[in-house]
């Protein structure tokens, strides 16, 4: 470690934040997981990232560390594009915390747009940055009147617009951000994941935190929690994603990101979750040794 | 080129290098230094200590020094230095009527006890550049006495002895800290000074203006602007008494507004108010306007649908620090959602090709 690194240790508290701010977020992630899937306001910190970057998902992580943690920071599936590593680099600055690229080697994993593709187990917490925290924004954009329709499970304006999509299109045009329902209760936001990583919510052994700086909101839905995407009998929700395979690891059920490969317009795809790539692909190799 | 999609490590260590040096430019040219920008650019560093919510111009300085000049990257490194300051007293309420003041006007009346005094202003400047200021080692001196130590009683007292001017009743309750509680709607007038207080000159004056056309018109005077120095006094409950731990530059505005009046009350002025740290008269003024704006419920007035007058509006959207990252945030990869997009668009435009040609 260089003497800066250590001198920002002796500076800040233990993963940045005040022990005092900690409590605060932690009795909000408290009320969080009792009342699955309600916006719990919680006064959101100045962070030294923008807001828009994950501020939410930093404080929550930030009040959930301990220094035995395992630590896994991804963005859009992948450990190392530039806001994952920017993430990762201020906890091990902070709070000196082990990392990991592994899923199944991580005790918190922040993430941003996804969820990973190897089963998360009991005692894994996910931190989801969230940017609008409110299902019902976009529809209404007064939080005044939203906080109401919520408390009255007054749902039917969204329900309007799923039917009016499918009336116009034939689909539901939510293609990430997808609205669920939180046992049975509250519509929640995901976050925006793809539709496709919607199933993973249902039912999951691991905590699902959610941290909203900006908007001020904390909700969490507790392990083996009953999640259903919104949808109707005869249109049934259904998960989406490009129908190829993985041109690195040949993986047919992972998500997959389209890379455009040649100045002709050629595609190609990969998958999102780097992680799972490369454990597909050690995998391959294993078994081509072995035939 | 897989590499070339992730792999931002590297990415990151480079443009951070690289910034460092563009921020320092050419180095035949001597560094600025903390001194000069906090003794040259005072206004510019007012503005980063008011929107920083942090008063101290050494910081303030170095954020500008550090941002490049960028005032709103500037305020908010100061606002995240901030979080990292513990919390461990609320000073008494500032005593505006005993400030020290460097300039102190009224557009209502004409002459005032403790009189007027116009102070370092541009007001009445011709704005022709300067081009003595091209040559090195200037050093203008005023002649003028530059403080009046004398109490000078707020213009807008003397309305309130005829009544004629709203009485600001005390609601005994201790002012919301919107930093340390979340913002629920509606909220109290001290949560909107304060958000008003932090909030981006830019976004202020516009609202201001719009008022000023007719969203929301309630002309208002400026009763009193006045800008000083104020003492900031703490209550030590281990030493029993209270003791001055700092003095501070503010600016505040008190504007003079029409009421209608109501079948129980007769027509009376009402008050808009600003308080700001630093000299900032613009953004005192247009708080003032904003906060009488805002208060048309308490007030009885009708809603026209103005923004001004829309407290949500103008208290979710008034802090710079979290509109510039919402707005940039969309420069970070959104690869994920983009490609969901896509398929469903694909999806969309295949079954409506189907569909045209039945």
């Amino acid at each position: 470690m260089s003497k800066s690194d250590n001198l920002d240790i002796q500076i800040y508290n233990f993963a940045y934040l005040d022990e005092n701010t900690k409590r605060m977020i932690r009795r909000a992630l408290l009320k969080a997981l009792c009342i699955p899937g309600y916006q719990v306001p919680f006064s959101s910190r100045e962070m030294p990232m923008p807001y828009g970057w994950g501020t939410g998902g930093i404080q929550v992580t930030s009040a959930c560390l301990i220094p035995d943690d395992v630590l896994k920071v991804i963005d859009q599936g992948a450990d190392d594009t530039t806001n994952a590593v920017s993430i990762r680099k201020f906890f091990q600055k902070t709070a000196n915390v082990a990392v990991t690229e592994k899923t199944s080697d991580a005790s918190i994993i922040q993430t941003r747009h996804r969820i990973p593709e190897t089963k998360l187990k009991e005692k894994q917490i996910l931190v989801y940055q969230v940017p609008i925290p409110e299902p019902l924004r976009f529809l209404e954009p007064r939080e005044t009147e939203t906080r109401k329709m919520h408390a009255l499970s007054e749902y039917g304006l969204m329900y309007v617009k799923l039917y009016e999509d499918i009336a116009k299109h034939g689909h539901i045009e939510t293609a990430y951000a997808y609205p669920v329902k939180t046992n049975g209760s509250y519509v929640t936001d995901p976050s925006p994941i793809p539709k496709f990583d919607n199933p993973k919510m249902n039912n999951n052994p691991a905590i699902q935190l959610f941290g909203a700086g900006r908007e001020q909101r904390i909700y969490a839905i507790p392990p083996y929690t009953n999640v259903k995407s919104l949808d109707f009998e005869d249109y049934p929700f259904e998960p989406m994603k490009a129908n190829f395979k993985c041109s690195i690891c040949g993986s047919s059920d992972s998500y997959l990101d389209e890379i455009i490969v040649s100045d002709d317009g050629k595609r190609s795809y990969i998958c999102s979750d780097t992680d799972y790539c490369q454990e597909q692909t050690r995998l391959n190799l294993k078994k081509e040794d072995q035939l | 080129m897989y590499v070339a999609v992730k792999g931002g490590e590297v990415a990151i260590d480079n443009a951070h290098s690289w910034m460092s040096e563009i921020r320092r430019g050419d180095t035949s040219i001597p560094n600025i230094s903390l001194e000069q920008i906090s003794e040259q650019l005072t206004l510019g560093v007012d503005r980063v200590m008011s929107e920083g919510s942090l008063y101290d111009k050494d910081l303030a300085a170095l954020a500008i020094k550090q941002s490049r000049g960028d005032l709103i990257e500037a305020i908010f490194l100061l606002r995240a230095y901030r979080t990292t300051l513990t919390r461990f007293s609320y000073s008494k309420p500032v005593n505006t009527a005993n400030m020290t003041c460097l300039r102190r006007i009224s557009a209502t009346f004409k002459d005032i006890p403790g009189g007027q005094k116009l102070g370092p202003t541009f007001d009445y400047t011709h704005r022709l550049l300067d081009f003595k200021l091209l040559a090195e080692n200037e050093t203008p001196i005023s002649p003028t006495k530059k403080y009046n130590h004398k109490t000078m009683p707020h213009v807008l007292s003397f309305l309130n002895q005829e009544d004629l001017m709203q009485n600001e009743k005390d609601n005994d309750l201790d002012p919301i800290d919107i930093t340390r509680e979340p913002i629920s709607y509606p909220t109290s007038r001290s949560a909107r000074l304060q958000a008003l207080s932090r909030g981006d000159e830019g976004f202020l004056l516009g609202l201001a203006y719009s008022t000023q056309r007719g969203y929301a018109r309630n002309h208002a005077f400026v009763g009193e602007l006045r800008i000083g120095i104020v003492e900031i006094e703490l209550d030590i409950p281990e030493l029993g008494f209270e003791i001055n731990v700092a003095e501070i530059i503010l600016t505040e505005c008190e504007t003079v507004n029409q009421f209608q009046g109501s079948k129980i009350e007769p027509p009376q002025f009402t008050r808009g108010y600003g308080l700001v740290f630093g000299q900032s008269e613009r953004k005192a003024l247009a708080m003032a306007l904003i906060d009488r704006a805002l208060r048309w419920k308490e007030l009885g007035e009708d809603f026209s649908g103005a923004p001004a007058q829309d407290e949500e509006f103008v208290i979710s959207h008034c802090d710079n620090i979290q509109a510039t990252g919402f707005l940039e945030h969309i420069k970070l990869p959104h690869y994920v959602d983009f490609q969901s997009e896509l398929e469903l668009i694909r999806k969309i435009r295949a079954d409506a090709k189907i569909n045209m040609k039945r």
